[in-house]
């Protein structure tokens, strides 16, 4: 090939690079210009019924997007629900009866999803999770949680883990023991359900709200989990359990030293002059422990186990 | 048996010829590759949307195959007046139907198995970084031999839709053909709906009439055992056997009354 015959090809090429490096150049300008303008696309999803008559093939795959749909939607959601309440302070009792950040299509979302897919097992287990957090972690609606759960053992009656979360919701989100312990014991009923879940239903009935209970039933959530997501949930919770039991045993010996010596306690250098604690104490995550106020231990906001939960029985009162 | 042996052939020489056939296969290895991506949206179903993104972008792609080409196997012969030339040969009429669905069936065939490596070249990567704890978690393995169910069946599928292309294009244009092969399709998923007509409508002659659509039209849904597989839920030989077997009668039936309306067509 002579040079005289690559000139074509070479101004081809050349002009293949600038007309690329102009098309980026332009798509940058005009998003920044023109940024794209999104709809409220609240109001262009469709009912379930017509969701399901439209997509007459493939309902796999669609169920599959609505679910990644119903994912972002939570996301989204729960990250301006927690940016407002951090940022705001809470609205008096009589106009905080709607929340300033509404989950509305949070369970249309899951209910086109298991529609279109009755036996997608996940959409079940995490939807009723993102369903039964309280606001602003989630919309706080235990009886969706409940009510998805119900449609999934319609379809797959043989699913004891269902009745496990049922009763998980009835535990953590409605303290209702009694339902808690029912739901424990007909998913124990099914055949192939573990052991545990009979002897997790009669803990439940006996000391609902018990740590030890509690501990148990996350226990076991964990070890059942088929997901990284829900392992790690579990977990996360384990060690919250035990940064409580370790601020518990602090407090006690913080009290007593400060009994002892006449003075509150300001910071653990006074603990580990004392002897009480041989060096400063750290949360399960490896964070240390903090003194937010005299002789008051705290964990700390840095910590991955921060906030801690506030467990059913605190929560009720109980 | 020759002669159509040779025909079939052909038909498949000319299809892999045919540069928008490797650029549907293209596209759809490419959609499988990005199902990698997509997969990591999904809060631990990534192998559920690879495997549902994978089946559904070979039941697609290979309709617009079978579809676009199943209607131009006639109709380019007519359009490029080779069929004179064909029909002068020792070759009766409804040799050249069946070798030229013979040859597209073999295009789609090879063209579905170098989809399905593709999809499981996707999983076998996902299935290979994953630790042992997750490898035992899932409820159904990565390289699950049970999706080559499913590709069966949309083969079987897609010659119905092929022979269905092929009957429409022994008498109409290919346009029309094309508009009625889809229309059909369609149709074939709902016939669920007619079969239930009787359910909503009062009149007798509508029950009727439904109840003779729904045996006429094909039933495609039978074909679709997607959710099944992925989620590790069985497929019996039995079940499979039925439904290739109707899918194989409903062909034949479309082939020769294809062939019947071939052979007595005026090409003047």
């Amino acid at each position: 090939m002579t040079v005289r015959s690559r000139l074509p090809v070479m101004y081809a090429v050349f002009a293949v690079v600038v007309l690329g490096a102009m098309s980026v150049g332009l798509q940058m300008f005009r998003d920044a210009r023109y940024p794209l303008t999104t709809s409220q696309e609240e109001t262009l999803y469709l009912t379930q019924r017509a969701t399901g008559r439209m997509v007459f093939t493939h309902r796999s795959l669609v169920s599959d997007l609505y679910w990644i749909r119903a994912i972002q939607y939570f996301g989204e959601h729960t990250q301006r629900a927690q940016r407002l309440a951090a940022t705001f302070l809470p609205p008096p009792p009589a106009l905080s009866a709607d929340p300033p950040v509404a989950f509305d299509l949070l369970y249309p979302l899951l209910d086109i999803t298991t529609t279109l897919d009755p036996r997608f097992n996940i959409a079940y287990r995490f939807g009723a999770i993102f369903l039964s957090e309280g606001y602003p972690h989630g919309p706080g609606r235990p009886d969706q949680a409940v009510a998805l759960l119900q449609k999934g053992l319609t379809t797959s009656p043989d699913k004891w883990q269902y009745w496990q979360d049922i009763g998980f919701v009835y535990y953590w989100n409605e303290h209702d023991y009694s339902k808690a312990a029912a739901a424990f014991a007909r998913g124990a009923d099914i055949a192939g359900a573990p052991w545990w879940l009979r002897s997790l239903a009669a803990s439940t009935l006996a000391k609902g709200g018990d740590r030890a209970a509690s501990r148990l039933l996350w226990q076991q959530l964990g070890e059942t989990a088929n997901n990284e997501y829900a392992r790690n949930a579990a977990r996360l919770k384990l060690q919250q359990f035990d940064a409580i039991e370790i601020i518990e045993r602090l407090q006690k010996a913080i009290d007593a030293f400060q009994a002892r010596r006449g003075a509150p306690v300001r910071s653990w250098n006074d603990l580990i002059a004392g002897r009480v604690i041989p060096g400063v104490p750290l949360d399960p995550a490896g964070v240390p422990y903090e003194l937010p106020s005299p002789s008051r231990v705290a964990i700390s906001p840095r910590s991955p186990l921060f906030p801690l939960p506030l467990e059913p029985a605190a929560r009720t009162g109980a | 048996m020759r002669t159509l042996g040779w025909i079939a052939i052909n038909g498949f020489r000319e299809s892999v010829r045919d540069k928008v056939l490797y650029s549907l296969v293209a596209f759809a290895i490419l959609l499988m590759g990005t199902s990698y991506v997509l997969g990591q949206l999904t809060a631990g179903q990534d192998l559920k949307i690879m495997k549902d993104l994978g089946l559904s972008s070979i039941a697609i792609f290979g309709l617009f195959m079978a579809v676009f080409i199943g209607i131009g196997l006639v109709s380019k012969e007519v359009e490029r007046r080779s069929i004179y030339g064909l029909l002068a040969k020792p070759v009766r009429r409804h040799e050249i139907l069946l070798g030229k669905f013979a040859g597209l069936a073999l295009t789609l065939t090879v063209n579905i198995a170098v989809m399905t490596l593709a999809l499981y070249a996707v999983l076998a990567y996902v299935g290979w970084g994953e630790n042992q704890f997750a490898r035992q978690a899932r409820e159904v393995p990565a390289l699950d031999p049970a999706l080559l169910k499913a590709v069966a069946l949309i083969l079987v599928q897609l010659m119905m839709v092929t022979a269905i292309a092929l009957f429409f294009s022994t008498f109409s244009t290919p346009i029309l053909s094309a508009g009625l092969t889809f229309g059909v399709y369609i149709a074939g998923y709902f016939s669920q709906d007619l079969r239930n007509f009787d359910q909503v409508v009062n009149s007798r002659a509508a029950q009727v009439l439904a109840r003779g659509l729904y045996y006429v039209l094909p039933n495609l849904s039978p074909f679709d055992v997607t959710s099944q597989v992925v989620h590790g839920l069985p497929v019996t030989a039995r079940y499979m056997a039925v439904t290739i077997a109707y899918g194989v009668v409903y062909i034949a039936m479309l082939l020769i009354a294809g062939a019947t309306i071939f052979s007595r067509r005026d090409f003047k």
